[in-house]
C-alpha cells in the first residue's frame, strides 16, 4: 500500500527525563525514528503535534515540545494518566514506539517577526508553549523577535517541569522570567499559611499593586495572578498561553484587563483524537477539527466555538 | 446509446461478471435482511433498502490496518495487509446510497488520502437501482429534498432503471462501459419505449415520497439554537444505541484500537459512533459531550450544517434508514423542522 497514511515511523526512545513525581507523573522523552529516509517526513513546525504508538496498546496525541529539526528528534512531555501514558511511563532508554506526524496548524512565528512575545505557560500546558518559545529564543531566530516574556506556575517548585532548562533561562539577560506555584492557596485564596521560601506572596487583593522586590521574580500566586502582576504590555506584542480550560480562562481575562485584543492571544487546544487527520470525527468542537483546524488557534477563534468543550 | 437487460438474463450477466474477475457484491436476504453481500447465488433484487448501508465494501465495520511483532522491545514485521488487486461490482444499490458515496469519497481524500478506502474504491464499479419498482419509494425516504431523486446517477458509475421486464441500462463513465464491453452479450439496444417508460416511472417515483425536510435557513437555525433547551427534548428518549449513526451511509466515525497476543500483533479500525459517551472521553475523564442531547445534537448538526462547512455537501440523503430503525422513533426530519421554530 502506498504513503499509508496511518502507519508510524519506527523511533527510538533516546531520552527521559523525569519533570514531576507524584501521583501524576510527567516525564519527558525523546525519541528520534531510525530510518533516516523517515527523519526528513518528521520536520514539523512549533504547535504541531505528533501521534505516538505504543504497539499493542494504542496511540496518544502529544504536543510536540522539541525544536523544528531534520533529524527525526521528537521529544514530548507526558502525564501518566491511562493505558498508552501507564506504558510510556514504563519506557527504558533504547525502547521502539511508532510516531507519526506532524499533524494539525502551527504558530504563525513568520508574522510575529519584530513584535514583543509573551509566553504563559500553566501546569502541563507550559509544554505546547515551550516548542514556540524554545524556536524564539534559538540563536538563529532570537534577533527577529523584540522582548521576550515567560510566565510559568505549577503547584509546587518540584511540580515545575524543565527545571535544568529553566535555570538556565534564569540566568540570561534576552528574556525575563517569571515563576509561580500556588499549593499554599486553597481554592478561596491564601490558607493563612506564610508563602513558600524564596517565594514570596503578592498583594492578594490587588494583584496589579503588588511592589515587585528587586531581584525576586518566583512568587506564590495562580499564574493569572501573575499576569496581573507583572503587566505584560499588549503593544505589537503576541500572547501564547497553554494550561488546563479554567486557567486558560482567567490568564485571558487577566490579559483583557490590561488592554489586549483576543486576536493577540493564542493557544492550543486538545481533544481525544484518533486519527489525527480529520477523518475519524471525534475531536470536533462544532464544525471546527481540533486535529485539522487547530490544535493552534487565536483566543478570537476560541470565543466563536460553541460550547462543547 | 442506452442498453437493455432483461430480467432474465441478470444472473448470467453477474455469473459472467464474476467470470471475468469481478468480485460481485450485491443485495441478498440473509434470514429476511436484505443485505449487501459476497454474492454466492442469485441476488434479491426486489428489495426495499439494506440495513447496512453499502459503504460496508469500501469502509468495512472492522478492518486490519497493519500486522506487527513485538520481539523484546523491537518492533519487526510492521507490514500492510495482503495487496487485493481484484475489481469489485457493487451491484443493485440505491442512488441514495450512491450519493452518499460522494460525501465518503470527499471525506476520505479530504487533504490526506485514506489508502484503505480509496484503493477498494477504485478497484470497484458501482451499479445503482432506480428506485422505480411498486413497492419503492419507502415511506420514510425523502431523497428529492436533499438534492437525490429515486434516479439520481450522482456516485454511480452505471444507473439500471426497472422498467418492468427489464432494465434500462445507462453507462455513466469509463467503468460503466467496461462493464458494457465485458457483458455485450447480456444487452441490447434499448428502445425509444424503454426509455420513455423508465422516464414515466421515474416520475411517478418522484411523486409518491411522501415526506421532505426543508433545509432551507436550516444552517443559520442551527447555528442559532445550539445552547437552547430545545435539544433537551427528543434526546430524553434516545437510548444511545447508535443505530442512526451506525446504519447511515454518510457517516464515517471510526476507533482505532490494537490487538496484541504473544508477540504478534494488529492495528485495527472499527466502526464508532459519536452516540457513544466514550467517543470523546478525555484520559482526564472530562468528556465535552457528557449527555445524550450533546451527542443527538452532533449528529443532526453534522449531518445539516458541518458536512457543508467543511466537506461543501449536504451530510444526509434522505434515505430515512435513521427514522425507520430507530427504536424510539427519534425522526430527523421532525428534529430539523422543529429547530428551525425555535425562537432563539
Amino acid at each position: 500500500m502506498s504513503d499509508n497514511i496511518y502507519k508510524p515511523y519506527i523511533a527510538s526512545v533516546t531520552d527521559i527525563q523525569l519533570e514531576a513525581g507524584g501521583k501524576r507523573p510527567i516525564k519527558t522523552f525523546t525519541f528520534q525514528i531510525d530510518d533516516p529516509e523517515e527523519r526528513k517526513k518528521m520536520f514539523h513546525k512549533p504547535g504541531q503535534f505528533a501521534i505516538i504508538s505504543i504497539f499493542g496498546t494504542g496511540e496518544s496525541v502529544f504536543a510536540i515540545s522539541s525544536l523544528p529539526n531534520h533529524d527525526g528528534i521528537v521529544q514530548v512531555s507526558v502525564m501518566k494518566v491511562g493505558n498508552v501514558t501507564g506504558k510510556m511511563h514504563a519506557l527504558e532508554i533504547g525502547d521502539k514506539v511508532g510516531v507519526r506526524g506532524p499533524y494539525g496548524n502551527d504558530f504563525p512565528v513568520d508574522d510575529w517577526k519584530g513584535k514583543k512575545m509573551v509566553f504563559i505557560g500553566a501546569g502541563i500546558g507550559v509544554s505546547p508553549v515551550r516548542s514556540v518559545y524554545q524556536y524564539v529564543l534559538a540563536p538563529e531566530h532570537r534577533k527577529d523577535y523584540g522582548d521576550v516574556t515567560l510566565i510559568y506556575g505549577a503547584r509546587t517548585p518540584s511540580d515545575l517541569a524543565y527545571k535544568e532548562e529553566f535555570k538556565e533561562l534564569d540566568a540570561r539577560d534576552d528574556l525575563d522570567l517569571w515563576l509561580c506555584i500556588d499549593w499554599k492557596f486553597g481554592p478561596q485564596g491564601p490558607t493563612g499559611e506564610s508563602a513558600e521560601e524564596g517565594w514570596p506572596a503578592i498583594n492578594m487583593q490587588a494583584p496589579g499593586d503588588t511592589q515587585i522586590p528587586a531581584g525576586v521574580n518566583k512568587f506564590t500566586c495562580f499564574v493569572p495572578q501573575l499576569v496581573e502582576v507583572t503587566k505584560p504590555s499588549p503593544e505589537n506584542a503576541i500572547a501564547v498561553t497553554c494550561g488546563p480550560p479554567i486557567a486558560i480562562k482567567f490568564i485571558t481575562q487577566a490579559l483583557e484587563k490590561l488592554g489586549w485584543k483576543s486576536s493577540q492571544i493564542y493557544t492550543t487546544l486538545e481533544n481525544r483524537m484518533k486519527c489525527g487527520i480529520g477523518k475519524c470525527g471525534r475531536c470536533n468542537i462544532g464544525d471546527i477539527y481540533v486535529c485539522k483546524h487547530g490544535p493552534v488557534f487565536t483566543h478570537e477563534e476560541v470565543k466563536q466555538m460553541v460550547n462543547e468543550f | 446509446m442506452k442498453k437493455l437487460i432483461k430480467k432474465d438474463k441478470v444472473d448470467d450477466f453477474l455469473k459472467n461478471m464474476s467470470g471475468a474477475g469481478f468480485d460481485v457484491v450485491a443485495p441478498v436476504n440473509k434470514d429476511g435482511v436484505p443485505l449487501f453481500c459476497n454474492l454466492e447465488g442469485a441476488p434479491e433484487l426486489d428489495y426495499g433498502n439494506s440495513k447496512k448501508p453499502p459503504k460496508e465494501t469500501f469502509f468495512p465495520q472492522t478492518e486490519t490496518m497493519f500486522d506487527f511483532k513485538i520481539e523484546a522491545t523491537r518492533i519487526t514485521g510492521l507490514k500492510d495487509p495482503k495487496e487485493d488487486n481484484s475489481s469489485i461490482l457493487l451491484f443493485g444499490i440505491r442512488p441514495c446510497d450512491a450519493r452518499a458515496m460522494v460525501v465518503l469519497d470527499e471525506l476520505f481524500t479530504w487533504d490526506y488520502i485514506d489508502q484503505y478506502y480509496v484503493d477498494r474504491k477504485n478497484r470497484a464499479t458501482i451499479i445503482s437501482f432506480g428506485c422505480t419498482q411498486e413497492h419503492m419509494p419507502l415511506k420514510n425516504c425523502f431523497c428529492t429534498s436533499v438534492g437525490g431523486n429515486p434516479c439520481s446517477k450522482e456516485g454511480a458509475d452505471m444507473l439500471w432503471t426497472d422498467i418492468g421486464d427489464g432494465y434500462l441500462v445507462e453507462s455513466l463513465n469509463e467503468k460503466g462501459n467496461k462493464v458494457l464491453d465485458t457483458s455485450a452479450a447480456f444487452f441490447q439496444d434499448a428502445g425509444a419505449n424503454d426509455e420513455a417508460k423508465a422516464g414515466e416511472l421515474q416520475k411517478k417515483a418522484e411523486d409518491a415520497i411522501v415526506r421532505s425536510v426543508s433545509t432551507e435557513g436550516v444552517h443559520s437555525a442551527l447555528e442559532s439554537t445550539f445552547d437552547h433547551e430545545y435539544w433537551d427534548g427528543f434526546a430524553k428518549r434516545c437510548l444511545g444505541c447508535g443505530i442512526c449513526t451506525l446504519l447511515c451511509p454518510t457517516c464515517h466515525c471510526f476507533d482505532i484500537n490494537d490487538v496484541l497476543s504473544r508477540g504478534k500483533g494488529k492495528r485495527e479500525r472499527t466502526w464508532d459512533s459519536c452516540q457513544f459517551p466514550y467517543y470523546t472521553v478525555h484520559a482526564s475523564g472530562h468528556n465535552p459531550r457528557p449527555a445524550k442531547k450533546h451527542r443527538q445534537r452532533n449528529r443532526v448538526y453534522h449531518k445539516f450544517l458541518y458536512s457543508e462547512k467543511n466537506l461543501d455537501l449536504l451530510g444526509c440523503v434522505g434515505c430515512g434508514r435513521c427514522i425507520t430503525l430507530c427504536p424510539v422513533n427519534i425522526d430527523i426530519i421532525e428534529v430539523v423542522e422543529g429547530a428551525k421554530e425555535v425562537v432563539p
